[in-house]
């Protein structure tokens, strides 16, 4: 079909942050995947909890609360560090980026340490009880979605030394935080329904 | 609005142009302006350019071409190709299942073998074929009609046909190695729980759901973005074409809805190999969990169905009927209140559980509710061709045969939404009669539309008009002798899932028409299949735009080049082709020396930012390989899931790995 050239769009920059890149929806996307899972895995707790007269099972005892709380603190910090480092790679500093990525790695492989810990104070096992079996689903979940930001963000800041950095590392860097943020506030639900419900509900 | 001129004859010959190629200010050339150079009629690019721009996009020859490719086309007609052979071995499945209800107390198959049957034709029909054919058109045409070089993320869309390709094989290599499932397309617990279904049955089952569910949330992933962030400058959300609109309600359907599917399997897979508890009521599990996750997914999934046969007849109607679609803003708002209400219908699969009464007046209202939006969609249809100038081709006999056909289930699915007839009703061959209306009725009548109307475009030949109007009829009678006797038959009190009943209960007639009609069914499947082949062979070449249709596909040559489009066309009205007959206003300024695509805004569509597309990888296939090693092996030990997400973490890396040179040395960019 014949044509007629109405514009010129070479212009246009050739890298976007957030809103404007389209990594940054395609991430959008599988959070939303990634949340309807959290959402039902969370309904599945309650609906369970709703079929049963006690909660945890006699004679089970709750979460012990210490490992968690380590947890949720580190994650805080690191989402403050994070909301930095989303904030710097706009600014496209190499070396400010660098060191914020190496920053977030570090208090990401302390939080995974952490999480062993919490793994080790559950009280309750996957195969006893249908408690057990919800609980340990609610922290497995989140520990895959825990580690599979830890190794991307490892990855991500390993090229960002071996390799020549251009504006749309600084783009990805942006859009790694944004899924920090996510595998931060997911946490806080799960936080609340693993160590709180069996002692308030 | 703009309509075609009078008298065309689609197909045949191309019409006279409406109205010359006045150069008429558009907004989104308005609002270019500050990029826009002066309206000048070009060469569509410069030889030295064009040879660029095909030497970037170009593949690799040969099988490394074939497993590397990330052309979205490409990609879909594999795609296509795939799920319609396994259409066809579901149909072989269906035809063995009607033979051996032909008549009564009949030993061709056997219970257990029936049951193997029964539930790989309902598996594959939903799973294996029916998702992902009509999202292969959609990964086909999706980024022509909004006028994009490709897929947002086009390597996303080949791992994601391999991971497809993947649990399709799984599930009948299985059901060949006499390991396939046999507790139905549901997988119920108790039954296929560890206590009921020992084996691996029912661990392929659940691991195959896990797969097409990655590959059919990855295309959703992929669809919605492109539509939303690559549409061609000027084409505002009120512009898209109603095929585009579906998919984006469709996509954020299979967003919202697989996840439910994938968790309800993978706690069932957990149950059978971990030895949780989740649907183990002796340990506080609940088999009415099961049923609930699956729903959740499974109503939507309807409407995921479903809702693509909209998407085909919306298009086909208004090119056929030679005028735009009448009620274009009632049309989408249909589709997002279908795509609303499909969330809240779940629990009318689940009267006969002994819900709460509330409840079951709540999905009773809901239930029938959304027949009102179905219904606003069919009076469009219906009066977009009495206001046209329709052209009967096989496109539209298609569109036709699907609103009667739709309607039949519809109503029925209206009797069935009412509890009371439910319980009476519930696992008869009524509910078999429903949904086949609206399923074979509400996507696979649209999808031979689809078929017929967009080959030309896929191929570059036409097919046959009159073995295609043959195919349709043999189809639209087959189907209803086939599936209109289940409705009496449901009536007469015949329970599904049955492998035999005995003589003397008044069902054998209906039966044997029932099984005479799943024959002129076989019959006009294989005549489809021989068209395409014929066509293939010796069809008419067809040019660019054979219908004389409105959309941005058909402007470009049958079948489109690996680009697409030379440059980035401007969109101005909801028929673009109809409003610019003689020349289409384009933008140039994309690469050619890379892969480069054109990022808009999300509601007016205007140019925002350019970015790289990535380079053929062979990366996408073996990561399907390690996902398929993954779930393969956690089939038969939980240790293959952490070893598996090894390789796995290795082929991630290396699909992104960094093309740029190394830190500290100079070099060209990637």
């Amino acid at each position: 079909m014949k044509t007629r050239v109405v514009g010129d769009v070479s212009s246009l920059p050739d890298h976007a942050f957030g809103l404007k890149s389209l990594l940054w929806w395609g991430l959008l996307g599988f959070m939303v995947i990634e949340a309807m899972a959290f959402i039902l895995a969370g309904g599945a707790y309650l609906y369970i909890r709703g079929q049963n007269p006690a909660w945890p099972f006699p004679p089970d005892a709750p979460p012990a609360l210490t490992a968690g709380i380590v947890t949720t603190v580190l994650f805080v910090i690191s989402e403050v560090v994070n909301r930095w480092l989303a904030k710097m790679a706009k600014t496209m500093n190499e070396q400010i980026v660098r060191l914020g990525v190496t920053l977030m790695i570090g208090i990401g492989f302390a939080i995974v340490v952490s999480r062993i810990f919490e793994l080790a104070s559950m009280n309750t096992r996957w195969d006893v009880n249908a408690y057990g079996s919800v609980t340990w689903l609610l922290l497995f979940l989140h520990t895959l979605h825990l580690l599979t930001d830890w190794v991307d963000t490892a990855v991500l800041g390993s090229w960002l030394y071996t390799h020549k950095i251009e504006p749309t590392q600084f783009t990805e860097v942006y859009d790694n935080c944004g899924y920090w943020s996510f595998v931060f506030w997911s946490w806080l639900p799960m936080w609340g329904l693993i160590y709180f419900a069996p002692r308030l509900m | 609005m703009s309509r075609p001129p009078k008298k065309p004859t689609p197909g045949r010959k191309k019409p006279a142009a409406r109205k010359p190629a006045t150069a008429k200010a558009t907004s989104a050339e308005t609002d270019e302006a500050k990029t826009a150079s002066a309206a000048i009629a070009k060469p569509v690019l410069e030889p030295a350019a064009l040879e660029e721009l095909k030497e970037t996009w170009k593949d690799a020859p040969g099988l490394w071409g074939w497993l590397t490719t990330v052309d979205h086309k490409r990609i879909a007609r594999r795609y296509i190709v795939t799920a319609f052979i396994f259409f066809l071995l579901a149909g072989l499945a269906a035809v063995a299942m009607r033979l051996q209800l032909s008549r009564p107390e009949n030993d061709l198959i056997s219970p257990a073998r029936y049951n193997e049957i029964f539930t790989m034709h309902g598996t594959t029909m939903m799973f294996i074929f029916a998702v992902p054919i009509l999202e292969a058109v959609a990964i086909y045409l999706v980024p022509l009609m909004v006028g994009a070089r490709a897929l947002a993320f086009p390597r996303l869309n080949a791992f994601s046909y391999f991971v497809y390709l993947a649990g399709a094989l799984l599930l009948w290599v299985g059901f060949i190695l006499n390991i396939g499932p046999d507790v139905g397309w549901f997988a119920y617990t108790p039954l296929s729980g560890p206590e009921y279904s020992p084996g691996h049955r029912t661990d392929v089952w659940a691991q195959m759901i896990t797969f097409t569910e990655i590959a059919a949330l990855s295309v959703a992933v992929n669809i919605a973005c492109t539509i939303l962030r690559m549409r061609a400058p000027g084409m505002t959300l009120s512009r898209m074409p109603l095929f585009v609109w579906v998919h984006l309600v469709v996509s954020i359907m299979t967003i919202l809805a697989l996840p439910a599917v994938m968790l309800a399997s993978s706690l069932l897979m957990s149950d059978r190999l971990l030895g949780t508890h989740f649907y183990n009521a002796a340990e506080g599990g609940s088999h009415l969990l099961y049923q609930h996750l699956f729903w959740f997914f499974g109503h939507p999934e309807v409407y995921i169905i479903f809702l693509p046969g909209v998407a085909f007849v919306s298009m086909i109607v208004p090119t056929f009927a030679r005028r735009p679609i009448v009620g274009y803003i009632p049309m989408v708002l249909s589709q997002a209140a279908i795509g609303f209400l499909s969330f809240g219908l779940w629990v009318h699969h689940m009267f006969a559980t002994g819900l709460p009464r509330l409840g079951d007046s709540f999905y009773t209202a809901a239930s029938m509710a959304i027949a009102l939006p179905s219904g606003v969609q069919i009076f469009c249809w219906i009066a977009t061709i009495w206001s046209g100038r329709p052209v009967f081709r096989t496109p539209l006999l298609w569109a036709v045969g699907f609103v009667i056909t739709f309607v039949i289930g519809g109503l029925t699915g209206v009797m069935v939404a009412s509890v009371p007839l439910d319980l009476q009703l519930h696992d008869t061959y009524f509910v078999v009669a429903h949904f086949h209306y609206v399923l074979i009725g509400g996507a696979v009548f649209p999808l031979f539309g689809a078929f017929a109307y967009w080959f030309p475009k896929f191929t570059g030949r036409m097919l046959s008009e009159r073995l295609g109007a043959w195919q349709f009829w043999l189809f639209f009678i087959g189907f209803n002798v086939a599936f209109f006797p289940m409705h009496i038959l449901g009536l007469l009190g015949m329970p599904r899932r049955v492998y035999t009943y005995p003589s003397g209960m008044g069902w054998e007639p209906y039966n044997q028409i029932a099984t005479l009609g799943g024959v002129i069914l076989f019959l006009s499947i294989s005549l489809f299949i021989f068209n395409v082949f014929k066509s293939l062979s010796s069809g008419a070449k067809a040019d660019d735009n054979p219908w004389d249709a409105s959309t941005l596909e058909w402007s470009t040559p049958s079948p489109p080049p690996p680009y697409n489009f030379h440059h980035t066309p401007v969109v101005d009205s909801r028929e673009p082709l109809w409003e610019h007959r003689e020349d289409l206003p384009v933008m140039e300024g994309l690469a050619t020396k890379k892969r480069e695509v054109l990022v808009t805004s999300a509601s007016e569509a205007h140019p925002d930012n350019r970015q790289s597309s990535p380079d053929p990888s062979i990366w996408p296939f073996i990561s399907a390989l390690a996902v398929s090693g993954v779930l393969i092996g956690t089939i038969f030990s939980e240790w293959a899931f952490v070893w598996g997400l090894i390789p796995l973490t290795f082929a991630l890396s290396a699909w992104f790995w960094p093309k740029r040179p190394r830190a500290g040395k100079s070099g060209e960019p990637h």
